[in-house]
């Protein structure tokens, strides 16, 4: 017989399915608008958010003291223009409460005994109660009121205390972040952000390719070739990789000349992370659509993979701040191994030989999810 | 070469296929043979089991029950060495939209691991008459055209078989002579064909025909086997409004079909005593009666009269 067909050609197999995919993704404008826009509008919100310091934060107040000096205090705090006094609380409980409501940013008290000690130069306290949560939105006021006690009474003080200011301060304000005790630097945001954006990106596109194909019946041309699961699999998702790619670059450099997010070396373990969690993300893609029947299940699932990636990676809360169960489920999910990677290559400048456990972990996610994919392709229209 | 390919020459041999969906069964206790170098037409009225059939003989669908060899390779457990000499084009158009025809033509070339590519597409390309439109999307291209686009793509590996699964449905009638033209050509060059349809005119363009109804070949053989195992008698009524009179004389003893052909009725049943009988109320002017050779149209109603009986 005189054919041409041989049963070691997979890597034309490959090319056959990653030239496919590479042309359908350029003829797809929306697709092309949302691997760009996504990164690039999603970076300048957060990125606005990290640089901007909200001033004029809601303030409740609980002042015990009727002197002069706890009066002229409270204006300075004023006066830094972070602080807009809304409420004046009654009570400890009333104060907690507005906190704890998220009616106000900040508690303050002024203890009864303000003034007194501070004539008494026994080191007064003031309590100024964060709700943290947002570290960017409370960072910046925090710091102002940190600088506080070493000009706000100057004029107040009669000469021999005025005097002693610059060695000690008359008093000290006592800082208690609410929900966030780590209080995360708003650096941490943005490579965070990179984990976010690349897997609701690359999820959701794999997830749509496959289901795309199931939905339009052109799965049953491309099951009717030759070509075996796993070529195809390579074949989708190799272009998405290079999409990673341009993703994480934009974003790293967006980064570093907008928001001079430090780059502090470590870029073996940061090359080898992204890779592997752009192959992951892109695996756990092919997965979903190997479960979803229409594009729209393949939405809805990678919509559901996010919350927790979101939720419980350490993007929003310091991973050892969450419950023991949350930090299980953390593990498993990739995000949370890869902010690992990134805050530690990025900001810390540490290498492969000390982040190497998470790049395992991220192997391992990678083989599994594939090992399911592959478990369950439909080879057949059954 | 000892090869499975040619140690039989049926192109196809499948016993007692059957599948169900649900508690829907489909296909029932199927059985064909297909000999190799010939036009096989694939008739059937619509959800008798044709489109299910195809696919479990390309491995696109496993049987539930049932063995058979597709070019002497096993239907369940060599689908992949089927793949390669198969050439299956679907009901359904399931080539690339966003992708201009010589795309889709590359696609399928590669994804065959051919050698020879940009030739090979160029010769499907030009052979087919779609070398000027190259360029075009898929998805904008006409019925016709889509459907010689799919030709070309199922024929570029030069496969031994052809599953083509109504390939001029909703094709103006020219394109579909020129599509048939393109399916003998094919033949003469030594493919096998088994082509479903059911337009009447094409089942006369095939070598051979199976007949499916309600998932149960009914009939197999040449046009003219069947019409003379199925054993027909025909009569065709001429006169003003005798096409009105098929609901009442297909209620008769001894009628088992009445059709309206235009402005002719045509009354078959396998009796031909009993059918005199019926028609004798309406041998009076202004209707003429006159026996004729039953059609293959005549034949299939009668066939799909008989398995609707079987079904129930
Ligand atoms: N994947 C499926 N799931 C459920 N029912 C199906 C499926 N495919 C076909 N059927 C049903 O099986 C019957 C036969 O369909 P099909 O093989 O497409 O017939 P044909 O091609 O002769 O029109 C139809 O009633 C159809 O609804
Ligand atoms: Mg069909």
């Amino acid at each position: 017989m005189s054919r041409a067909v041989t049963h070691d050609s997979w890597p034309t197999r490959i090319l056959a399915v990653l030239a496919k995919e590479f042309v359908q993704l350029t003829r797809d404008r929306l697709t092309y608008a949302m691997i760009l826009m996504i990164p690039v509008v999603q970076l300048l919100l957060f990125g606005y958010a990290i640089n901007n310091e909200p001033r004029h934060l809601p303030t409740a107040v609980l002042v015990q003291d009727s002197s002069a000096m706890a009066r002229s205090t409270l204006a300075a705090f004023v006066n830094t223009q972070f602080f807009d006094i809304t409420h004046e609380a009654g009570s400890v409980e009333e104060l907690d409460a507005l906190l704890r409501g998220g009616r106000v940013q900040f508690a303050l008290t002024i203890p009864g005994d303000f003034s007194r000690r501070i004539a008494r130069g026994e080191g007064a306290q003031i309590l100024l109660e964060a709700d943290a949560t947002d570290p960017s939105a409370t960072g910046a006021a925090v710091n102002a009121a940190a600088g506080l006690p070493a000009k706000a009474l100057n004029h107040d003080l009669p000469g021999g205390l005025a005097a002693r200011t610059p060695q000690s301060p008359p008093f000290e304000v006592v800082v208690h972040r609410r929900y966030n005790p780590e209080g995360i630097t708003a650096y941490n945001i943005v490579p965070g952000l990179l984990g976010v954006i690349l897997s609701m990106t690359l999820v959701m596109m794999t997830a749509l390719s496959v289901t795309r194909e199931t939905e339009r019946g052109t799965m049953e041309s491309l099951l009717a070739t030759p070509a075996q699961p796993i070529e195809v699999m390579i074949g989708k998702l190799a272009p998405y990789v290079m999409v990673g790619l341009l993703q994480t670059t934009v974003i790293l450099v967006m980064s570093s000349v907008l928001f001079q997010v430090p780059m502090a070396g470590g870029w073996d373990a940061l090359v080898l992370g992204v890779l592997l969690f752009i192959t992951g993300s892109l695996a756990l893609g092919f997965l979903i659509s190997t479960v979803a029947r229409t594009q729209l299940q393949a939405m809805q699932m990678s919509f559901f993979y996010m919350l927790p990636s979101i939720l419980l990676s350490g993007f929003m809360f310091p991973f050892r701040g969450m419950p023991e169960w949350a930090q299980t489920i953390g593990q498993a999910i990739p995000v949370t191994h890869f902010l690992r990677v990134v805050r530690g290559s990025l900001l810390k400048g540490e290498g492969l030989e000390t982040l190497w456990p998470s790049h395992v972990a991220l192997g391992i996610f990678v083989c599994i999810v594939t090992a399911l994919a592959m478990l369950r392709y439909r080879r057949t229209l059954d | 070469m000892s090869t499975p390919l040619a140690s039989t020459n049926l192109a196809i041999d499948v016993q007692g296929l059957n599948k169900s969906f649900g508690d829907k069964h489909v296909v029932k206790d199927f059985s064909i043979q297909v000999p190799r170098g010939r036009i096989t037409g694939f008739l059937g009225p619509n959800g008798s089991g044709k489109t299910t059939t195809l696919r479990m003989l390309c491995g696109l669908l496993t049987p539930d029950s049932g063995t058979g060899k597709c070019l002497g390779f096993d239907i369940v457990t060599q689908s992949d060495l089927i793949k390669l000499h198969v050439g299956y084009m679907t009901q359904k158009f399931s080539l690339y939209d966003d992708l201009t025809i010589e795309e889709n033509l590359m696609f399928m070339a590669r994804v065959h691991g051919l050698d020879r590519r940009q030739e090979r597409v160029k010769d499907a390309l030009d052979r087919l008459g779609l070398y000027e439109r190259r360029k075009q999307l898929a998805g904008k291209l006409s019925g016709g055209w889509k459907q010689r686009m799919a030709l070309a793509a199922t024929t570029l590996h030069e496969p031994d078989l052809l599953l083509l699964d109504e390939p001029t449905a909703g094709v103006d009638p020219q394109a579909r002579r020129q599509f048939w033209d393109e399916i003998h050509a094919l033949s003469a060059a030594g493919l096998t064909v088994l082509v479903s349809t059911h337009y009447m005119d094409e089942a006369e363009r095939c070598h051979d025909i199976a007949y499916i109804a309600y998932g149960k070949l009914m009939a197999r053989g040449t046009a003219n086997q069947i019409l003379t195992k199925v054993g027909l008698v025909t009569w065709q009524g001429e006169g003003p409004g005798v096409d009105r009179l098929s609901p009442e004389i297909a209620k008769l003893p001894g009628v088992e079909a009445a059709a309206p052909f235009g402005l002719t009725l045509h009354v078959s049943g396998v009796d031909a005593q009993a059918l005199d009988a019926a028609l004798q109320p309406y041998r009076h002017a202004p209707f003429t009666w006159t026996r004729t050779q039953p059609t293959l149209e005549d034949a299939f109603i009668h066939l799909m009269g008989q398995s609707e009986d079987n079904y129930r």
